[in-house]
């Protein structure tokens, strides 16, 4: 026995063992997380059957269905959207499954998306103008509303039509038809129109504004931040990272005081992002921005214009930040460049420059860019710094616009990371919120695969073009 | 601006040469016999005099003086770390590249000292052209491995540079092999075809002289053969020295041959003549293949 346990260890077999486990849990970690993720953002935008359900005490309850436990007392219950906020205050209602006498799903059962209140659930009754009624009844009003809110949308009249409804049990409500954005029947809606509608939401979450403290509407402003950002951030970091590395891998005398410099930028990278905020806070923000209202816009005091944080500031900030991964990356690039490349450029008459700019340079793009990869995805994840130089939750208007001179670096701008905290932590209404924080999760991951999928596949093609092989 | 690895070494050092007991071989009696003599078929082109060579504190080059035609090819040969390839690489002063290196004694080219202050080193890279033991042509186009040493001269016309690529191409045996593909990667050739490119990518600089630095090292036979054959057209308007480790090669191409040994010049003269009747016992032990 002893004999087979020191045969085993020795063997190795249990490492092996160890080590393909922890990859394992790694890996279904990491799968679950994106599971849960795609699920919930995806399913954010499906248009789900409005259920009716009968309780034992005669009320009725309607709402989509948002979940099935067995709670802790051990009674298996239900979770419904119940929505109707101004109504009933809360948009979610565990129900205990044995208080339910019948489940349907009528056909006649709308959902009101609103400008505020969020959605309510119910059914149609009257709509009326001035007091006069236009329409009675479930279907009539149904047939109606169609005309009407297109009408609403174009010309953006003083609404003087008021919709009536009335909820599960009766409860009416008047809602101006300026406040409605769109009336659905899920129930009776055909799979291919609930695509329709799915792809419409998409449509909407991707290119809209947000409503509603951020829970309700797009988040297209965030988007836009974001990959703004990203792109200015690239702009700056990338000739400082290569004219760094660039200085330290060809130029300077390789011995201590290059080793501890290296050793230094390793060690940037390392420093907690919320330094590098008030870094930039202090340095940019503070610092070179005060200065720059001081020299130029010093008519505006005590209003700042740069003197306040923004997507320069910003930008700036993550350069800082992700500059040690490109000067990394982009030395081993350099050091991967044949000694004969360069001898044969010089043997050619070229000067140290030339060869660098004509020969070594090229050869080390890709290896230039694979940092610049890394530091995208570092940059568009990061959110402590942003929070000190420039993001806000909600920003007046987007940092490119069409009045001159068409790009305001100066102006706040708002960014998928710190929506999700913003719309997931700081929002009045978190249960309401929650699905929107899966939807800018699932986008913010899919803007960042986005640009690093550009990233390699331009490296891809640079590889390809002068690759070894003959084809 | 640009750092001490660039730094060019010109004159002699001033450092106090460090006496290694390699330098006291120096003084071996066989050195002094060895004097360069002039060809008696052309005119020198080459002359290496008094030339000692330092890797930081170790000697590499000992007193060597050498004469090299016009027009010929000239072989050194010798065994591994004997110095062949320094004393080669100093003659376009590639070798300052290296940190810590420096020199004494000169090398003329047409009689003019390569050392001297006033000298271009790119313009001495020029007409000094060099290809080298592993073939290494840029991750670029083919036309763009011609094209590199005429655009870095500042030359921009397309026409004038195509005819460049093509008389290059052409000098070197390439074009027929590569003209419907001057737009590809050169690193898509064989081994031979890209030794080939770079002894284009050198012509394309009109150089007087060529340096090759066992340029078949890495071929197989008939790779090796086509080269050795581009080198007898290639020696009527160029003066070619070539290292090589094969002795039958240095005795199928070359003109001349030096043989050295631990960074001396042993013997140098016709190839002929030092083939078959070596004046020095050494020379015969190598070549007869009984040391080295």
């Amino acid at each position: 026995m002893k004999q087979w346990v020191k045969h085993f260890m020795a063997s190795g077999e249990l490492f092996i063992w160890g080590c393909g486990a922890g990859l394992s849990i790694s890996l279904l970690m990491i799968g679950g997380l994106l599971v849960l993720i795609l699920l919930n953002g995806f399913g954010y935008f499906w248009p789900a059957d409005l259920v009716e359900l009968t309780l034992k005490d005669g009320k009725h309850v309607i709402g989509q269905l948002a979940g099935e436990e067995v709670s802790p007392k051990g009674i298996p219950r239900i979770r419904m959207k119940i929505g109707n906020r101004d109504l009933y205050g809360l948009d979610y209602r565990w129900i205990n499954t044995d208080q339910i006498v019948e489940r349907a799903t009528p056909a006649d059962l709308v959902m009101v998306e609103r400008r505020e209140w969020g959605n309510f659930y119910g059914r149609l009754q009257t709509l009326v103008k001035e007091d006069q009624t236009v329409a009675e009844g479930s279907e009539a009003v149904w047939q109606s509303l169609p005309a009407l809110l297109r009408q609403a949308e174009s010309s953006e009249p003083e609404s003087t039509y008021m919709l009536l409804v009335v909820d599960a049990n009766g409860r009416e409500k008047s809602i101006a038809l300026g406040q409605v954005m769109r009336v659905l029947r899920p129930n009776d809606l055909s799979k291919l129109e609930k695509v329709w509608v799915y792809a419409g939401n998409v449509w909407v979450v991707l290119t809209t504004e947000p409503r509603e403290a951020n829970t309700e509407g797009g988040i297209f402003p965030a988007i836009f931040g974001t990959v703004l950002m990203v792109m200015i951030m690239s702009f700056v970091v990338t000739p400082f990272g290569v004219i760094g590395a660039l200085y330290l891998r060809e130029y300077a005398r390789q011995g201590v005081i290059v080793r501890i410099v290296r050793i230094a930028v390793n060690n940037l990278a390392g420093v907690p992002s919320i330094v590098f905020g008030v870094f930039g806070l202090g340095f940019f923000v503070y610092g070179v921005g005060g200065t720059l209202d001081a020299l130029w816009f010093s008519d505006r005091l005590p209003t700042p214009t740069f003197g306040t944080g923004g997507i320069l500031w910003a930008s700036l900030t993550l350069a800082l930040l992700t500059v040690p991964v490109v000067i990394v990356a982009t030395e081993e690039g350099l050091a991967a460049v044949p000694r004969e490349y360069r001898e044969g450029s010089i043997g050619l008459g070229a000067t140290k420059w030339e060869t660098i700019w004509k020969v070594v340079l090229p050869t080390a793009l890709p290896g230039i860019l694979t940092g610049l990869i890394l530091a995208m995805a570092r940059a568009a994840g990061e959110v402590a710094p942003l929070m000190l130089t420039g993001v806000v939750k909600l920003a007046p208007a987007m940092p490119i616009d069409w009045t001159w001179p068409f790009i305001h670096l100066d102006r706040k701008f708002m960014h998928l990371g710190f929506h999700i905290y913003d719309v997931g932590f700081q929002s009045p209404n978190v249960e309401a919120a929650k699905p929107m924080v899966y939807v800018t999760t699932l986008v913010l991951i899919l803007v960042v695969v986005t640009l690093n999928l550009t990233g390699i596949l331009l490296r891809n093609r640079m590889r390809r073009k002068y690759a070894g092989s003959a084809v | 601006m640009l750092g001490p690895q660039f730094d060019v070494t010109s004159g002699v050092s001033t450092l106090s040469p460090i006496v290694s007991s390699l330098e006291m071989e120096s003084m071996d009696p066989h050195h002094s016999d060895v004097t360069p003599q002039p060809s008696a078929q052309g005119k020198s082109k080459l002359r290496v005099q008094g030339f000692n060579f330092f890797y930081g504190p170790v000697q590499a080059l000992f007193k060597v003086d050498l004469d090299i035609p016009e027009n010929q090819v000239t072989a050194f040969i010798g065994p591994s770390g004997c110095g062949k390839s320094t004393l080669l690489r100093c003659m376009n002063r590639l070798n300052d590249l290296i940190e810590g290196a420096r020199h004494e004694g000169n090398i003329l080219i047409d009689g003019v000292d390569i050392f001297n202050p006033s000298i271009d080193i790119t313009d001495l890279r020029k007409r000094v052209g060099m290809v080298f033991q592993k073939s290494n042509p840029f991750p670029k186009s083919i036309h763009e491995n011609v094209a590199y040493g005429p655009r870095l001269q500042g030359l921009k016309s397309r026409i004038v540079l195509e005819e460049i690529v093509e008389r290059s191409l052409r000098g070197a045996g390439l074009w027929e092999e590569v003209k419907d593909r001057l737009h590809k990667s050169a690193l898509g050739l064989s081994g031979g075809q890209q030794q080939r490119l770079c002894i284009a990518r050198a012509l394309a600089v009109k150089p007087d002289v060529l340096l090759m630095d066992e340029p078949c090292s890495a071929l197989d036979p008939i790779a090796t053969g086509i080269i050795e054959e581009l080198l007898f057209s290639l020696k009527k308007e160029l003066t070619i020295v070539i290292v090589t480790h094969n002795m039958q090669q240095a005795a199928r191409v070359s003109d001349r041959t030096a043989f050295m040994y631990l960074g001396q010049l042993v013997e140098y003269g016709l190839t002929k003549q030092l083939f078959t009747n070596p004046s020095k016992k050494q020379t015969e032990d190598y070549i007869t293949g009984r040391f080295g």
